[in-house]
């Protein structure tokens, strides 16, 4: 190393060799060997360069949400508050009346009934593949779940619309006919049930899966194999080994993981704008057709008027903040629970 | 429960020989084997019940919806049979095996059940476009575009080389633009030290859950809506397509990177740096070659994830019918679009044609994950293999030693 050089330097302490020849007698008058602490220039320009990257990463968010606020000016100083509080969208009133209130319902609960049937799916596929699988069926099945991940939400979208659909309008007309009592299953009488925020939650509940599923499923593979071993040497049967020890461990994911594919219910859109006839509306009216979902309507309404496409930009707004403070209180939710903290989400 | 035999302590040395089976079984010195039961064991008794069980639950259904009520559809059916399935399984394994068993034997069947049903959406999803597809996709599709395409027309008319044009273009570009920049994210997040990554890395997390239209939405808010007036560049086209899909391939590139370094081992940056490397050469000659393979991997996966986007395209390429190879100059079709487009027609050839599409999207994204999983074969992520302890118990040379109890 060069001596004397830049300031910032540190006195590097006699290493074994010199320590040796101390001993025999050697002179023991020596410089200490000075190191470099100040970057060389291309070590500046790394950080430079990946710094920046990582700011880019950062603004580049920071920008979607004020431009969507700019461009969505139009729409908001029209409606004024009412924006969030009217369930309709007419434009060809003056002034025009829109609201996201009818899209946000069907957005919630298009939302709500994936994530219910996507939950208990993906912990189940997920304790089958820690704890049931054998090591080769493992491997297969995450794969089938990363292949579940991979496949466009546009080919889920004509596969329910075109097929799914049809399968399970029976089972609606059974529900609402002997189960009609309960509110959520209620419908109009002589109700057309296709096109429903039901099955467009089924659909989009598989969609849902593959992200609940690796979650749940690297939040159990972290379990301390001690824990479960002590169950089991308790005389657990397995059942009562997964209920006491895995599933109390995985909790903070499993809540975080179903947060997250929240996040992803609320945002998804082709297969919506597919199925749902969007038209904005209240109504909890799961099982007929109606509804319409945020995402969805932006989708539905590309290429319109100015004024439309300003309001599109203000119900945008309204799902960039929902999904992102979703996404946010999931990951702190798994990164501070005890079983999460080593997981990527 | 077990009984310590009274022996224990003399037979102590001898009870590691003999497998631990025998050990919790015996009761008795005299070592007659009592009648054990294994939890998991599986007897034809149990097959038979099982059997029994599942038979009586479709009799069940059957009565019920044939005979009583007017049906519930196939897919009722099937769920109504299985729920009175599990109710009578239940039942019958806690009055031949106690409620315990019958617990763990029911969540068994759920358990399994979950992971099969997990298989059907898929192999439904799959096995349906390609019966629909096929028989619209010829050769020609990979040629002709949509033009002189008129509603009478046949299903195999014209084809989608304008929408494959479209798609290898955007995704390039959307490539070329995402790539440098997640590479240098993911090294920002892993290799250095600064007090921006966390921050950064909470963003990312937050990027990769952004809704893809709302990517798309943004591009047409900040550059089409204010600028298409100025230049045809930005206009509805190719290139603003590409910077959507941009946006969207970002986050899974960086991440799917950023968990690749994390796998370097930092015994190879470390001695790279001894050496007297920069940071930089250290990253350009250690560490990115280490993980060549699995940036690879990571690299076919954000393309497999936006090749099959719609959403964002409908506000910036916008789609159109006919052969457009210019991604900088007017609207665009790709293959998500021309699909989209297609089965939202009311007319049953262009349904048919949007199937075909759908087929060569599909078989594009299935062989993407093959090559990924290809590249990624075995050689990333590969376990350490870890020595497995010895399961022959240490010797007992010193009586003493045995004799210690806990206070």
């Amino acid at each position: 190393m060069a001596r004397g050089s830049r300031a910032p330097a540190v006195e590097v302490g006699a290493d074994a060799g010199d320590e040796a020849r101390d001993e025999a007698g050697a002179p023991a008058v020596r410089t200490p060997r000075l190191i470099h602490q100040e970057p060389s220039v291309a070590d500046k320009w790394f950080s430079r360069i990946t710094l920046s990257s990582g700011i880019i990463v950062l603004v580049l968010l920071v920008l979607v949400g004020f431009f969507l606020l700019k461009q969505s000016q139009d729409a908001f100083g029209q409606a004024g508050w009412s924006f969030f509080g009217r369930a309709e969208w007419r434009t060809d009133v003056e002034p025009a009346r829109i609201g996201v209130l009818g899209l946000l319902t069907g957005t919630v609960l298009v939302a709500l009934v994936a994530v219910a049937l996507a939950i208990p799916m993906g912990v189940g596929a997920a304790l089958f593949i820690t704890e049931y699988a054998s090591l080769k069926a493992r491997k297969y099945l995450t794969s089938l779940v990363d292949l579940l991940a991979a496949v466009p939400s546009l080919l889920f979208g004509i596969w329910g619309f075109v097929f799914l659909s049809e399968q399970i309008v029976p089972l609606s007309r059974w529900l609402t006919e002997h189960l009609g009592w309960i509110p959520i299953f209620a419908t109009d009488p002589g109700a057309n049930l296709t096109g429903s925020i039901f099955i467009a939650g089924i659909v989009v509940s598989l969609m849902t899966l593959p992200i609940i599923t690796s979650v749940v499923r690297e939040v159990f593979a972290q379990t301390p194999p001690g824990e479960k071993e002590a169950a089991l040497a308790l005389g657990s049967s397995r059942w009562g080994m997964i209920r006491t020890v895995v599933l109390p461990f995985g909790r903070g994911g499993i809540i975080g993981s179903s947060m997250l594919g929240l996040g992803r219910a609320l945002g998804e859109t082709i297969a919506v704008t597919l199925l749902l006839p969007q038209v904005p509306e209240i109504s909890a009216k799961i099982l007929q057709n109606g509804g319409a979902t945020v995402s969805g309507f932006i989708a539905s309404r590309a290429g319109g008027d100015p004024f439309t496409t300003s309001g599109l930009m203000a119900a945008g707004m309204v799902l960039f903040t929902i999904t992102l403070a979703t996404n946010m209180i999931a990951s702190v939710v798994v990164s501070k629970s005890r079983s999460g903290a080593g997981v990527d989400l | 429960m077990t009984t310590v035999p009274p022996t224990a302590d003399a037979a102590a040395n001898d009870d590691w020989d003999r497998g631990f089976d025998e050990l919790t079984v015996d009761t008795a010195p005299s070592r007659t084997p009592r009648q054990g039961r294994r939890p998991r064991e599986l007897t034809t008794d149990d097959l038979i019940a099982a059997a029994g069980c599942l038979f009586s639950s479709v009799c069940f259904n059957w009565l019920a919806f044939t005979r009583l009520s007017d049906g519930v559809g196939w897919f009722g059916f099937l769920l109504c049979s299985y729920v009175v399935f599990l109710l009578l399984f239940g039942i019958v394994t806690a009055d031949r095996l106690g409620r315990l068993v019958a617990v763990d034997r029911v969540m068994t069947v759920v358990v399994w059940t979950v992971a099969v049903v997990l298989l059907v959406p898929l192999v439904s999803l799959i096995g349906y476009i390609i019966v629909r597809g096929l028989p619209a996709l010829r050769a020609a599709f990979f040629v002709n575009d949509q033009s002189g395409i008129t509603p009478v027309m046949d299903s195999t008319a014209g084809g989608g080389a304008h929408a494959l044009v479209g798609t290898i273009e955007q995704v390039s570009l959307a490539l070329l633009w995402s790539l440098p920049l997640g590479l240098a994210a993911a090294v920002f997040l892993n290799e250095t030290r600064s007090r921006w990554r966390r921050p950064v890395r909470i963003f990312v997390d937050a990027m990769s859950g952004l809704p893809s239209i709302i990517a798309g939405l943004f591009i047409f808010a900040v550059l089409i809506l204010p600028l298409a007036k100025t230049s045809s560049v930005f206009g509805f086209n190719g290139f603003m397509a590409s910077l959507a899909l941009a946006m969207i391939m970002l986050p899974t590139v960086t991440r799917t990177v950023e968990v690749v370094l994390r796998l370097v081992s930092d015994g190879l940056r470390e001695a790279s740096l001894a050496l007297g490397a920069s940071r930089a050469r250290t990253v350009w000659s250690v560490v990115f070659p280490t993980a060549r393979t699995g940036i690879s991997t990571a690299v076919v996966l954000g393309i497999a994830r936006i090749v099959g986007e719609t959403a964002p395209l409908l506000f910036t390429a916008f789609g159109y019918d006919l052969m457009n190879a210019n991604p900088i100059d007017a609207p665009q079709e790709s293959l998500p679009l021309f699909v989209y487009r297609n089965i939202r027609k009311p007319n049953l050839a262009a349904i048919d044609r949007g199937f075909a599409g759908a087929l060569v999207l599909m078989l594009l994204v299935l062989a993407l994950f093959a090559l990924a999983r290809f590249i990624g074969r075995d050689r990333t992520r590969r376990p350490r293999r870890e020595r497995t302890p010895d399961l022959v118990p240490p010797a007992p040379a010193d009586p003493s030693v045995q004799e210690v109890t806990l206070p």
